[in-house]
Protein backbone atom coordinates (compact mmCIF):
# COMPACT_ATOMS: atom_id res chain seq x y z
CA UNK A 1 0.00 0.00 0.00
CA UNK A 2 2.84 2.60 1.21
CA UNK A 3 4.64 2.20 -1.71
CA UNK A 4 1.18 2.73 -4.39
CA UNK A 5 -0.04 5.42 -2.44
CA UNK A 6 3.26 7.18 -0.96
CA UNK A 7 2.04 10.79 -0.97
CA UNK A 8 -1.33 9.80 0.13
CA UNK A 9 -2.16 11.68 3.63
CA UNK A 10 -5.05 9.60 4.60
CA UNK A 11 -6.01 12.14 7.69
CA UNK A 12 -5.87 14.88 5.20
CA UNK A 13 -8.67 12.68 2.23
CA UNK A 14 -10.71 12.04 5.31
CA UNK A 15 -10.77 15.85 6.72
CA UNK A 16 -11.21 16.88 2.96
CA UNK A 17 -14.22 13.78 2.45
CA UNK A 18 -15.98 15.25 5.44
CA UNK A 19 -15.40 18.99 3.98
CA UNK A 20 -17.17 17.76 0.67
CA UNK A 21 -19.94 16.48 2.19
CA UNK A 22 -20.47 19.12 4.18
CA UNK A 23 -20.59 21.29 1.04
CA UNK A 24 -22.84 19.18 -0.41
CA UNK A 25 -25.17 18.68 2.30
CA UNK A 26 -25.45 22.29 3.14
CA UNK A 27 -25.76 23.36 -0.45
CA UNK A 28 -28.31 20.53 -1.65
CA UNK A 29 -30.86 21.44 1.76
CA UNK A 30 -30.44 25.09 0.76
CA UNK A 31 -31.06 24.62 -3.09
CA UNK A 32 -33.95 22.40 -2.40
CA UNK A 33 -35.28 24.70 0.21
CA UNK A 34 -35.14 27.94 -2.27
CA UNK A 35 -35.45 25.86 -5.35
CA UNK A 36 -38.85 24.08 -4.20
CA UNK A 37 -40.80 27.10 -3.68
CA UNK A 38 -39.22 28.86 -6.88
CA UNK A 39 -39.87 26.17 -9.40
CA UNK A 40 -43.50 25.96 -7.60
CA UNK A 41 -44.10 29.47 -8.42
CA UNK A 42 -42.90 28.94 -11.97
CA UNK A 43 -45.25 26.14 -12.24
CA UNK A 44 -47.83 28.34 -10.80
CA UNK A 45 -47.45 31.23 -12.88
CA UNK A 46 -46.93 29.31 -16.00
CA UNK A 47 -49.23 29.73 -18.99
CA UNK A 48 -53.01 28.44 -18.52
CA UNK A 49 -52.33 27.58 -14.98
CA UNK A 50 -53.84 28.02 -11.73
CA UNK A 51 -52.36 31.66 -11.14
CA UNK A 52 -51.33 32.36 -14.49
CA UNK A 53 -49.17 35.69 -14.44
CA UNK A 54 -47.40 35.85 -17.79
CA UNK A 55 -44.93 38.69 -16.49
CA UNK A 56 -44.23 37.39 -13.19
CA UNK A 57 -42.93 34.49 -14.96
CA UNK A 58 -40.98 36.25 -17.33
CA UNK A 59 -39.24 37.91 -14.90
CA UNK A 60 -38.84 34.29 -12.98
CA UNK A 61 -37.82 32.64 -15.94
CA UNK A 62 -35.16 35.07 -16.76
CA UNK A 63 -33.62 35.03 -13.74
CA UNK A 64 -33.54 31.20 -13.60
CA UNK A 65 -32.02 31.34 -17.17
CA UNK A 66 -29.62 33.88 -16.70
CA UNK A 67 -27.90 31.83 -13.37
CA UNK A 68 -28.29 28.52 -15.47
CA UNK A 69 -26.28 29.99 -18.00
CA UNK A 70 -23.70 31.74 -16.07
CA UNK A 71 -20.41 28.83 -16.29
CA UNK A 72 -20.33 27.76 -12.23
CA UNK A 73 -16.74 29.26 -12.19
CA UNK A 74 -17.48 32.62 -13.41
CA UNK A 75 -20.41 32.95 -10.76
CA UNK A 76 -18.27 31.71 -7.76
CA UNK A 77 -15.56 34.57 -8.35
CA UNK A 78 -18.37 36.95 -9.43
CA UNK A 79 -20.15 36.04 -6.09
CA UNK A 80 -17.46 36.44 -3.62
CA UNK A 81 -18.36 40.07 -2.31
CA UNK A 82 -21.67 38.86 -1.90
CA UNK A 83 -20.18 35.98 0.18
CA UNK A 84 -18.60 38.11 2.48
CA UNK A 85 -21.40 40.12 3.26
CA UNK A 86 -23.33 36.94 3.59
CA UNK A 87 -21.16 34.68 5.86
CA UNK A 88 -18.42 36.43 6.58
CA UNK A 89 -15.70 35.09 4.66
CA UNK A 90 -15.56 33.46 0.94
CA UNK A 91 -12.97 30.90 1.58
CA UNK A 92 -13.99 27.29 3.22
CA UNK A 93 -17.11 25.40 3.49
CA UNK A 94 -19.19 28.20 4.66
CA UNK A 95 -17.46 30.79 2.10
CA UNK A 96 -18.53 27.48 -0.74
CA UNK A 97 -21.59 27.21 0.06
CA UNK A 98 -23.92 30.62 -1.44
CA UNK A 99 -22.08 30.05 -4.66
CA UNK A 100 -22.98 26.81 -4.70
CA UNK A 101 -26.58 27.20 -3.81
CA UNK A 102 -27.06 30.52 -6.02
CA UNK A 103 -25.92 28.06 -8.87
CA UNK A 104 -28.03 25.17 -9.01
CA UNK A 105 -30.94 26.21 -6.90
CA UNK A 106 -32.38 27.67 -10.28
CA UNK A 107 -31.02 23.99 -11.96
CA UNK A 108 -33.31 22.19 -9.18
CA UNK A 109 -36.50 25.12 -9.39
CA UNK A 110 -36.83 24.19 -13.37
CA UNK A 111 -36.51 20.38 -12.79
CA UNK A 112 -39.38 20.81 -10.36
CA UNK A 113 -41.12 23.03 -12.63
CA UNK A 114 -41.12 20.47 -15.18
CA UNK A 115 -41.73 17.53 -12.71
CA UNK A 116 -45.06 19.37 -11.71
CA UNK A 117 -45.97 19.86 -15.45
CA UNK A 118 -45.46 16.15 -15.70
CA UNK A 119 -48.85 16.05 -13.11
CA UNK A 120 -52.53 14.84 -14.81
CA UNK A 121 -54.03 18.51 -15.70
CA UNK A 122 -56.93 15.98 -15.14
CA UNK A 123 -55.98 15.68 -11.65
CA UNK A 124 -55.90 19.03 -10.69
CA UNK A 125 -59.51 19.83 -12.13
CA UNK A 126 -60.84 17.13 -10.41
CA UNK A 127 -59.70 18.34 -6.96
CA UNK A 128 -60.81 22.12 -8.31
CA UNK A 129 -64.11 20.28 -8.71
CA UNK A 130 -63.87 19.08 -5.10
CA UNK A 131 -62.98 22.60 -3.68
CA UNK A 132 -59.32 22.42 -3.16
CA UNK A 133 -58.30 25.98 -2.78
CA UNK A 134 -54.62 26.57 -4.56
CA UNK A 135 -52.56 26.10 -1.38
CA UNK A 136 -54.49 22.81 -0.98
CA UNK A 137 -53.80 21.78 -4.17
CA UNK A 138 -49.79 22.32 -3.83
CA UNK A 139 -49.26 20.65 -0.51
CA UNK A 140 -52.30 18.00 -1.22
CA UNK A 141 -52.43 17.07 -4.75
CA UNK A 142 -48.95 18.26 -6.74
CA UNK A 143 -46.30 17.52 -4.96
CA UNK A 144 -47.43 14.30 -3.26
CA UNK A 145 -48.09 13.16 -7.22
CA UNK A 146 -44.89 14.26 -8.81
CA UNK A 147 -42.53 13.23 -5.84
CA UNK A 148 -40.88 10.81 -7.88
CA UNK A 149 -40.53 13.00 -10.30
CA UNK A 150 -39.06 15.53 -7.69
CA UNK A 151 -36.46 12.85 -5.91
CA UNK A 152 -35.49 12.08 -9.23
CA UNK A 153 -34.38 16.42 -9.77
CA UNK A 154 -32.89 16.06 -6.88
CA UNK A 155 -30.85 13.52 -7.13
CA UNK A 156 -29.63 14.98 -10.60
CA UNK A 157 -28.90 18.29 -8.25
CA UNK A 158 -27.02 16.58 -6.04
CA UNK A 159 -24.75 15.28 -8.64
CA UNK A 160 -24.56 18.50 -10.28
CA UNK A 161 -22.97 20.39 -6.59
CA UNK A 162 -21.03 17.31 -6.49
CA UNK A 163 -18.93 18.28 -9.75
CA UNK A 164 -19.35 21.86 -8.47
CA UNK A 165 -17.93 21.86 -4.92
CA UNK A 166 -14.87 20.32 -6.79
CA UNK A 167 -14.73 23.40 -8.72
CA UNK A 168 -15.15 25.50 -6.05
CA UNK A 169 -12.26 23.56 -4.39
CA UNK A 170 -10.47 26.04 -6.96
CA UNK A 171 -11.09 29.10 -5.13
CA UNK A 172 -9.86 27.83 -1.80
CA UNK A 173 -13.29 25.72 -0.62
CA UNK A 174 -11.41 22.37 0.36
CA UNK A 175 -12.77 19.29 0.21
CA UNK A 176 -11.72 16.56 -2.11
CA UNK A 177 -11.72 18.78 -5.56
CA UNK A 178 -9.29 20.89 -3.49
CA UNK A 179 -7.02 18.59 -2.68
CA UNK A 180 -6.88 17.22 -6.16
CA UNK A 181 -6.16 20.25 -7.65
CA UNK A 182 -3.41 21.15 -5.04
CA UNK A 183 -1.73 17.88 -4.63
CA UNK A 184 -3.02 15.94 -7.82
CA UNK A 185 -2.37 18.32 -10.29
CA UNK A 186 0.07 21.39 -8.94
CA UNK A 187 2.40 18.90 -7.76
CA UNK A 188 2.26 15.93 -9.77
CA UNK A 189 0.74 13.36 -6.95
CA UNK A 190 -1.31 11.42 -9.62
CA UNK A 191 -1.55 8.73 -6.30
CA UNK A 192 -3.84 11.24 -4.64
CA UNK A 193 -5.64 12.28 -7.86
CA UNK A 194 -6.69 8.84 -8.14
CA UNK A 195 -8.02 8.49 -4.45
CA UNK A 196 -10.00 12.09 -4.79
CA UNK A 197 -11.40 10.56 -8.23
CA UNK A 198 -12.20 7.21 -6.80
CA UNK A 199 -13.92 8.77 -3.74
CA UNK A 200 -15.75 11.33 -5.84
CA UNK A 201 -16.52 8.84 -7.97
CA UNK A 202 -18.53 6.42 -5.20
CA UNK A 203 -20.32 9.23 -3.81
CA UNK A 204 -22.21 9.91 -7.18
CA UNK A 205 -22.66 6.18 -7.89
CA UNK A 206 -24.23 6.05 -3.99
CA UNK A 207 -26.45 9.22 -4.51
CA UNK A 208 -27.53 7.76 -7.93
CA UNK A 209 -28.44 4.26 -6.25
CA UNK A 210 -30.01 5.78 -3.35
CA UNK A 211 -32.46 8.39 -5.49
CA UNK A 212 -33.19 5.67 -7.87
CA UNK A 213 -34.43 3.24 -5.04
CA UNK A 214 -36.14 6.03 -3.74
CA UNK A 215 -38.26 6.49 -7.38
CA UNK A 216 -38.95 3.52 -7.35
CA UNK A 217 -40.59 2.75 -4.10
CA UNK A 218 -42.43 6.16 -4.67
CA UNK A 219 -43.72 5.57 -7.83
CA UNK A 220 -47.36 3.92 -8.24
CA UNK A 221 -48.07 4.39 -11.95
CA UNK B 1 -82.24 22.70 -9.52
CA UNK B 2 -79.39 23.90 -12.14
CA UNK B 3 -80.91 26.50 -14.44
CA UNK B 4 -78.95 28.06 -17.55
CA UNK B 5 -79.78 31.81 -18.70
CA UNK B 6 -78.54 32.67 -21.87
CA UNK B 7 -75.16 31.09 -21.33
CA UNK B 8 -72.39 31.11 -24.06
CA UNK B 9 -68.44 30.81 -24.56
CA UNK B 10 -66.32 32.02 -26.22
CA UNK B 11 -62.55 30.47 -26.54
CA UNK B 12 -60.21 33.22 -27.86
CA UNK B 13 -62.48 34.45 -30.30
CA UNK B 14 -64.49 31.38 -30.97
CA UNK B 15 -67.81 30.25 -30.11
CA UNK B 16 -67.56 27.39 -27.90
CA UNK B 17 -71.12 27.55 -27.14
CA UNK B 18 -74.34 30.00 -28.41
CA UNK B 19 -76.40 31.29 -25.63
CA UNK B 20 -78.71 28.72 -24.49
CA UNK B 21 -81.52 28.44 -21.57
CA UNK B 22 -81.54 25.12 -19.95
CA UNK B 23 -83.21 24.19 -17.03
CA UNK B 24 -82.56 20.79 -15.09
CA UNK B 25 -85.12 19.63 -12.36
CA UNK B 26 -84.43 18.26 -8.82
CA UNK B 27 -83.43 14.14 -8.83
CA UNK B 28 -83.69 13.43 -12.44
CA UNK B 29 -80.81 12.53 -14.53
CA UNK B 30 -80.42 14.81 -17.24
CA UNK B 31 -78.09 14.28 -20.82
CA UNK B 32 -76.48 16.45 -22.63
CA UNK B 33 -75.49 14.30 -26.18
CA UNK B 34 -73.38 16.19 -28.81
CA UNK B 35 -70.20 14.76 -31.06
CA UNK B 36 -66.94 15.47 -30.01
CA UNK B 37 -66.12 19.42 -29.68
CA UNK B 38 -70.22 20.01 -29.57
CA UNK B 39 -69.69 21.65 -26.23
CA UNK B 40 -70.40 19.64 -23.65
CA UNK B 41 -67.92 19.41 -21.43
CA UNK B 42 -67.75 23.22 -21.82
CA UNK B 43 -71.57 23.41 -20.69
CA UNK B 44 -71.27 20.61 -17.69
CA UNK B 45 -67.99 22.57 -16.28
CA UNK B 46 -69.92 25.75 -16.28
CA UNK B 47 -72.35 24.27 -13.44
CA UNK B 48 -69.11 23.91 -11.20
CA UNK B 49 -67.52 26.93 -13.10
CA UNK B 50 -64.44 24.75 -13.36
CA UNK B 51 -64.70 27.16 -16.59
CA UNK B 52 -66.20 30.09 -16.59
CA UNK B 53 -69.07 31.51 -19.04
CA UNK B 54 -68.21 34.26 -21.12
CA UNK B 55 -71.85 35.52 -20.47
CA UNK B 56 -75.44 34.59 -18.92
CA UNK B 57 -76.35 33.50 -15.75
CA UNK B 58 -75.96 29.46 -13.94
CA UNK B 59 -78.21 29.03 -11.09
CA UNK B 60 -77.48 26.14 -9.13
CA UNK B 61 -79.90 25.99 -6.06
CA UNK B 62 -80.68 29.33 -6.37
CA UNK B 63 -77.76 30.72 -5.49
CA UNK B 64 -76.06 32.55 -8.82
CA UNK B 65 -72.46 30.48 -9.48
CA UNK B 66 -71.64 33.45 -11.77
CA UNK B 67 -71.39 36.16 -9.35
CA UNK B 68 -69.60 33.77 -6.70
CA UNK B 69 -66.48 34.94 -4.71
CA UNK B 70 -63.91 32.49 -4.57
CA UNK B 71 -64.63 31.06 -0.71
CA UNK B 72 -68.46 30.94 -2.38
CA UNK B 73 -66.96 28.83 -5.24
CA UNK B 74 -65.38 26.65 -3.20
CA UNK B 75 -68.40 25.77 -0.80
CA UNK B 76 -70.61 25.24 -4.18
CA UNK B 77 -68.12 22.77 -5.03
CA UNK B 78 -68.54 20.95 -2.15
CA UNK B 79 -72.05 20.60 -3.40
CA UNK B 80 -71.56 19.23 -6.40
CA UNK B 81 -69.72 16.26 -7.09
CA UNK B 82 -67.87 15.29 -10.81
CA UNK B 83 -66.71 12.25 -12.18
CA UNK B 84 -64.54 11.53 -15.48
CA UNK B 85 -63.56 10.31 -18.32
CA UNK B 86 -60.23 9.46 -17.32
CA UNK B 87 -61.25 8.81 -13.93
CA UNK B 88 -58.61 11.36 -12.40
CA UNK B 89 -57.68 9.93 -9.27
CA UNK B 90 -54.45 10.69 -7.27
CA UNK B 91 -51.79 7.92 -8.55
CA UNK B 92 -50.08 8.46 -5.46
CA UNK B 93 -52.64 8.09 -2.90
CA UNK B 94 -54.43 4.71 -2.00
CA UNK B 95 -58.46 4.09 -3.08
CA UNK B 96 -59.55 4.85 0.73
CA UNK B 97 -56.99 7.62 0.58
CA UNK B 98 -58.51 9.16 -2.71
CA UNK B 99 -62.06 9.05 -1.14
CA UNK B 100 -61.36 10.68 2.04
CA UNK B 101 -59.66 13.51 0.08
CA UNK B 102 -62.44 15.66 -0.16
CA UNK B 103 -63.54 14.95 3.31
CA UNK B 104 -59.76 16.45 4.45
CA UNK B 105 -60.32 19.34 2.20
CA UNK B 106 -63.29 20.10 4.02
CA UNK B 107 -61.28 19.72 7.41
CA UNK B 108 -63.19 16.79 8.77
CA UNK B 109 -61.80 14.31 11.74
CA UNK B 110 -59.97 11.81 11.24
CA UNK B 111 -62.56 9.30 13.05
CA UNK B 112 -65.39 10.82 10.86
CA UNK B 113 -63.41 10.66 7.42
CA UNK B 114 -62.50 6.61 8.42
CA UNK B 115 -66.38 5.90 9.04
CA UNK B 116 -67.43 7.82 6.13
CA UNK B 117 -64.75 6.37 3.33
CA UNK B 118 -65.66 3.16 4.62
CA UNK B 119 -69.20 3.11 3.90
CA UNK B 120 -68.45 4.79 0.64
CA UNK B 121 -66.62 2.27 -0.32
CA UNK B 122 -69.37 -0.74 0.75
CA UNK B 123 -71.87 1.85 -1.40
CA UNK B 124 -70.05 1.27 -4.56
CA UNK B 125 -68.86 -2.30 -4.14
CA UNK B 126 -65.16 -1.69 -3.98
CA UNK B 127 -64.28 -2.36 -0.11
CA UNK B 128 -62.10 -5.23 -0.84
CA UNK B 129 -59.81 -2.43 -2.80
CA UNK B 130 -59.42 -0.06 0.07
CA UNK B 131 -55.60 -0.49 0.20
CA UNK B 132 -54.45 -0.83 -3.43
CA UNK B 133 -53.47 2.13 -5.37
CA UNK B 134 -55.47 3.22 -8.27
CA UNK B 135 -53.11 1.51 -11.44
CA UNK B 136 -53.74 -1.95 -9.37
CA UNK B 137 -57.30 -1.43 -10.68
CA UNK B 138 -59.40 -1.85 -13.77
CA UNK B 139 -61.20 1.08 -15.43
CA UNK B 140 -64.56 -0.04 -13.80
CA UNK B 141 -63.06 0.00 -10.66
CA UNK B 142 -61.30 3.21 -10.96
CA UNK B 143 -64.72 4.71 -11.95
CA UNK B 144 -66.05 3.14 -8.70
CA UNK B 145 -63.61 5.11 -7.02
CA UNK B 146 -64.44 8.18 -8.66
CA UNK B 147 -67.70 8.18 -7.61
CA UNK B 148 -67.42 7.46 -4.03
CA UNK B 149 -65.33 10.04 -4.09
CA UNK B 150 -67.40 12.44 -5.75
CA UNK B 151 -70.40 11.49 -3.38
CA UNK B 152 -68.09 11.29 -0.07
CA UNK B 153 -69.27 15.33 0.75
CA UNK B 154 -73.11 14.37 0.26
CA UNK B 155 -73.43 16.68 -2.74
CA UNK B 156 -77.27 17.25 -4.29
CA UNK B 157 -75.90 17.11 -7.71
CA UNK B 158 -73.09 14.68 -9.55
CA UNK B 159 -71.45 15.91 -12.75
CA UNK B 160 -70.50 13.18 -15.30
CA UNK B 161 -68.20 13.88 -18.07
CA UNK B 162 -67.99 10.74 -20.42
CA UNK B 163 -67.76 8.53 -17.41
CA UNK B 164 -68.24 5.64 -19.14
CA UNK B 165 -66.69 6.24 -22.53
CA UNK B 166 -63.33 4.81 -21.35
CA UNK B 167 -65.35 1.23 -20.53
CA UNK B 168 -66.04 -1.26 -22.31
CA UNK B 169 -70.13 -1.99 -23.05
CA UNK B 170 -70.66 -4.80 -19.57
CA UNK B 171 -68.50 -2.53 -17.20
CA UNK B 172 -70.42 0.72 -18.97
CA UNK B 173 -73.87 -1.09 -18.03
CA UNK B 174 -73.01 -1.84 -14.78
CA UNK B 175 -71.49 1.87 -13.86
CA UNK B 176 -74.91 3.24 -15.50
CA UNK B 177 -76.77 0.56 -12.97
CA UNK B 178 -74.56 2.28 -10.16
CA UNK B 179 -75.67 5.99 -11.50
CA UNK B 180 -79.93 5.08 -11.56
CA UNK B 181 -79.65 3.11 -7.70
CA UNK B 182 -77.30 6.10 -6.62
CA UNK B 183 -80.49 8.87 -8.47
CA UNK B 184 -83.17 6.77 -6.83
CA UNK B 185 -81.93 6.19 -2.98
CA UNK B 186 -79.83 9.73 -2.54
CA UNK B 187 -82.06 11.52 -4.98
CA UNK B 188 -79.37 12.93 -6.14
CA UNK B 189 -79.74 14.94 -9.44
CA UNK B 190 -77.30 13.91 -12.15
CA UNK B 191 -76.25 15.74 -15.41
CA UNK B 192 -73.80 13.44 -17.75
CA UNK B 193 -72.66 14.09 -21.07
CA UNK B 194 -71.78 11.48 -23.37
CA UNK B 195 -71.32 10.92 -27.25
CA UNK B 196 -73.24 8.17 -27.13
CA UNK B 197 -77.56 7.49 -27.28
CA UNK B 198 -77.56 3.93 -25.87
CA UNK B 199 -75.99 5.78 -22.13
CA UNK B 200 -78.99 8.38 -22.76
CA UNK B 201 -81.72 5.44 -23.50
CA UNK B 202 -80.78 3.30 -20.16
CA UNK B 203 -80.58 5.91 -17.41
CA UNK B 204 -81.40 9.71 -18.28
CA UNK B 205 -84.82 11.20 -18.32
CA UNK B 206 -84.28 14.22 -20.45
CA UNK B 207 -81.64 14.78 -22.85
CA UNK B 208 -80.57 17.67 -24.62
CA UNK B 209 -78.71 17.30 -27.64
CA UNK B 210 -75.70 19.82 -28.37
CA UNK B 211 -74.10 20.54 -32.29
CA UNK B 212 -71.70 22.79 -32.95
CA UNK B 213 -72.19 25.03 -29.58
CA UNK B 214 -75.74 24.74 -30.31
CA UNK B 215 -78.68 23.43 -28.36
CA UNK B 216 -81.07 22.08 -31.53
CA UNK B 217 -83.33 19.88 -29.31
CA UNK B 218 -84.35 18.98 -26.14
CA UNK B 219 -87.24 16.71 -23.96
CA UNK B 220 -88.33 13.81 -22.46
CA UNK B 221 -85.66 11.18 -23.54
CA UNK B 222 -89.01 8.61 -24.95
CA UNK B 223 -89.98 11.90 -27.19
CA UNK B 224 -86.32 12.80 -28.64
CA UNK B 225 -85.53 8.93 -29.03
CA UNK B 226 -88.42 8.00 -30.27
CA UNK B 227 -89.35 11.01 -32.55
CA UNK B 228 -86.48 13.30 -33.05
CA UNK B 229 -87.08 16.20 -35.12
CA UNK B 230 -83.03 17.44 -35.74
CA UNK B 231 -81.42 16.08 -37.79
CA UNK B 232 -78.02 15.32 -35.34
CA UNK B 233 -80.59 13.69 -33.32
CA UNK B 234 -81.55 10.99 -35.96
CA UNK B 235 -78.26 10.39 -36.79
CA UNK B 236 -77.25 9.53 -32.90
CA UNK B 237 -80.29 7.63 -32.58
CA UNK B 238 -79.72 5.50 -36.10
CA UNK B 239 -76.21 5.26 -34.79
CA UNK B 240 -77.64 3.43 -31.52
CA UNK B 241 -80.17 0.77 -33.49
CA UNK B 242 -77.32 0.17 -35.65
CA UNK B 243 -78.94 0.99 -38.46
CA UNK B 244 -77.38 2.24 -41.66
CA UNK B 245 -79.47 5.06 -42.97
CA UNK B 246 -79.10 4.86 -46.59
CA UNK B 247 -79.61 1.13 -46.76
CA UNK B 248 -82.87 1.49 -44.56
CA UNK B 249 -84.14 4.12 -47.23
CA UNK B 250 -83.46 1.72 -50.22
CA UNK B 251 -85.31 -1.35 -48.25
CA UNK B 252 -88.51 1.10 -47.66
CA UNK B 253 -88.17 2.22 -51.33
CA UNK B 254 -88.55 -0.95 -52.10
CA UNK B 255 -91.77 -1.72 -50.33
CA UNK B 256 -95.14 -1.57 -51.47
CA UNK B 257 -97.87 -0.08 -50.26
CA UNK B 258 -98.39 2.81 -47.14
CA UNK B 259 -95.39 2.65 -45.07
CA UNK B 260 -96.02 3.81 -41.62
CA UNK B 261 -93.87 3.49 -38.29
CA UNK B 262 -96.11 2.67 -35.16
CA UNK B 263 -94.62 3.50 -31.77
CA UNK B 264 -95.57 1.54 -28.96
CA UNK B 265 -94.79 2.64 -25.41
CA UNK B 266 -95.51 1.03 -21.81
CA UNK B 267 -97.83 -2.01 -21.91
CA UNK B 268 -98.73 -1.36 -25.72
CA UNK B 269 -96.07 -2.80 -26.44
CA UNK B 270 -96.69 -6.46 -25.57
CA UNK B 271 -100.11 -6.06 -26.53
CA UNK B 272 -101.04 -8.38 -29.87
CA UNK B 273 -102.49 -5.55 -31.43
CA UNK B 274 -101.30 -5.93 -34.85
CA UNK B 275 -102.90 -9.14 -36.03
CA UNK B 276 -106.16 -7.90 -34.27
CA UNK B 277 -105.97 -4.89 -35.98
CA UNK B 278 -105.13 -6.78 -39.38
CA UNK B 279 -108.22 -9.00 -39.22
CA UNK B 280 -110.43 -6.52 -38.22
CA UNK B 281 -109.59 -4.46 -40.76
CA UNK B 282 -108.47 -6.74 -43.67
CA UNK B 283 -105.38 -5.12 -44.53
CA UNK B 284 -102.27 -6.99 -44.94
CA UNK B 285 -98.91 -6.16 -43.75
CA UNK B 286 -95.40 -6.59 -44.11
CA UNK B 287 -92.75 -6.05 -41.47
CA UNK B 288 -89.94 -3.86 -43.05
CA UNK B 289 -87.78 -3.07 -39.61
CA UNK B 290 -88.54 -3.87 -35.90
CA UNK B 291 -87.39 -3.14 -32.47
CA UNK B 292 -88.48 -3.75 -29.14
CA UNK B 293 -86.33 -2.39 -26.28
CA UNK B 294 -86.45 0.08 -23.30
CA UNK B 295 -85.99 3.68 -22.51
CA UNK B 296 -84.73 4.03 -18.77
CA UNK B 297 -87.39 1.63 -17.12
CA UNK B 298 -90.19 1.99 -19.77
CA UNK B 299 -90.21 -0.60 -22.66
CA UNK B 300 -91.25 0.45 -25.92
CA UNK B 301 -91.43 -1.10 -29.42
CA UNK B 302 -91.02 0.55 -32.80
CA UNK B 303 -92.12 -1.56 -36.17
CA UNK B 304 -92.04 -0.21 -39.57
CA UNK B 305 -94.68 -1.66 -41.38
CA UNK B 306 -96.25 -1.90 -45.30
CA UNK B 307 -100.03 -1.83 -45.36
CA UNK B 308 -101.74 -3.24 -48.54
CA UNK B 309 -105.41 -4.14 -49.47
CA UNK B 310 -108.04 -3.68 -47.25
CA UNK B 311 -109.07 -0.73 -45.37
CA UNK B 312 -105.65 0.83 -45.02
CA UNK B 313 -107.82 4.32 -43.16
CA UNK B 314 -109.26 2.34 -40.41
CA UNK B 315 -106.31 0.05 -39.50
CA UNK B 316 -104.64 3.52 -38.59
CA UNK B 317 -107.09 4.83 -36.90
CA UNK B 318 -107.53 1.56 -34.62
CA UNK B 319 -103.62 1.70 -33.76
CA UNK B 320 -103.71 5.58 -32.56
CA UNK B 321 -107.27 4.27 -30.83
CA UNK B 322 -105.11 1.87 -29.39
CA UNK B 323 -102.35 4.35 -27.99
CA UNK B 324 -100.07 3.69 -30.54
CA UNK B 325 -97.75 6.40 -32.06
CA UNK B 326 -98.69 6.37 -36.36
CA UNK B 327 -95.91 8.50 -38.30
CA UNK B 328 -96.08 8.07 -42.20
CA UNK B 329 -92.54 7.31 -43.82
CA UNK B 330 -92.14 8.94 -47.26
N1 LIG C 1 -59.41 25.63 -23.04
C1 LIG C 1 -59.82 25.76 -24.33
N2 LIG C 1 -59.21 26.64 -25.15
C2 LIG C 1 -59.62 26.79 -26.42
N3 LIG C 1 -60.62 26.09 -26.99
C3 LIG C 1 -61.26 25.19 -26.23
C4 LIG C 1 -60.89 24.97 -24.85
N4 LIG C 1 -61.71 24.02 -24.35
C5 LIG C 1 -62.53 23.66 -25.35
N5 LIG C 1 -62.28 24.36 -26.48
C6 LIG C 1 -63.00 24.25 -27.75
O1 LIG C 1 -64.37 24.43 -27.52
C7 LIG C 1 -65.13 23.50 -28.24
C8 LIG C 1 -66.01 22.68 -27.32
O2 LIG C 1 -65.19 21.89 -26.49
P1 LIG C 1 -65.76 20.87 -25.43
O3 LIG C 1 -66.77 21.55 -24.58
O4 LIG C 1 -64.62 20.24 -24.73
O5 LIG C 1 -66.48 19.81 -26.37
P2 LIG C 1 -66.98 18.33 -26.05
O6 LIG C 1 -66.87 18.09 -24.59
O7 LIG C 1 -68.36 18.31 -26.56
O8 LIG C 1 -66.09 17.42 -26.84
C9 LIG C 1 -64.16 22.66 -29.05
O9 LIG C 1 -64.11 23.18 -30.34
C10 LIG C 1 -62.85 22.86 -28.34
O10 LIG C 1 -61.79 22.80 -29.25
MG1 LIG D 1 -65.68 16.68 -23.54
Amino acid sequence: MDGWFANVDWAEIGQASLDTLIMLGGSLVASIALGLPLGVLLFLTGKRQLLEQSVVYAILSFVVNVLRSLPFIILLIVMIPFTVVLVGTSLGVAGAIPPLVVGTAPFFARLVENALREVDRGVIEASQAMGASTRQIVFGVLLPEAMPGLIAGATVTAIALVSYTAMAGVIGAGGLGDLAVRFGYQRFQTDVMVVTVVLLLVLVQLLQMFGDRLVARLSRR
Amino acid sequence: MIEFQGVYKDYAGTRALHPLDLSIERGEVFGVIGRSGAGKSTLLRSINRIERPSGGRVRVGGADVTALDDEGLRTLRRRIGMIFQHFNLLASKTVAQNVAFPLRLAGQPRAAIAARVRELLERVGIAAHADKYPAQLSGGQKQRVGIARALASAPEVLLCDEATSALDPETTASVLNLLGELNRELKLTIVLITHEMDVIRRVCDRVAVLDAGHLVESGSVADVFLHPRHETTRRFVLEAEHVDDRERRADLARAHGRVVRLTFRGEATYAPLLGRVARASGVDYNILAGRIDRIKDTPYGQLTIALSGGDVETALRAFADAGVHVEEVA
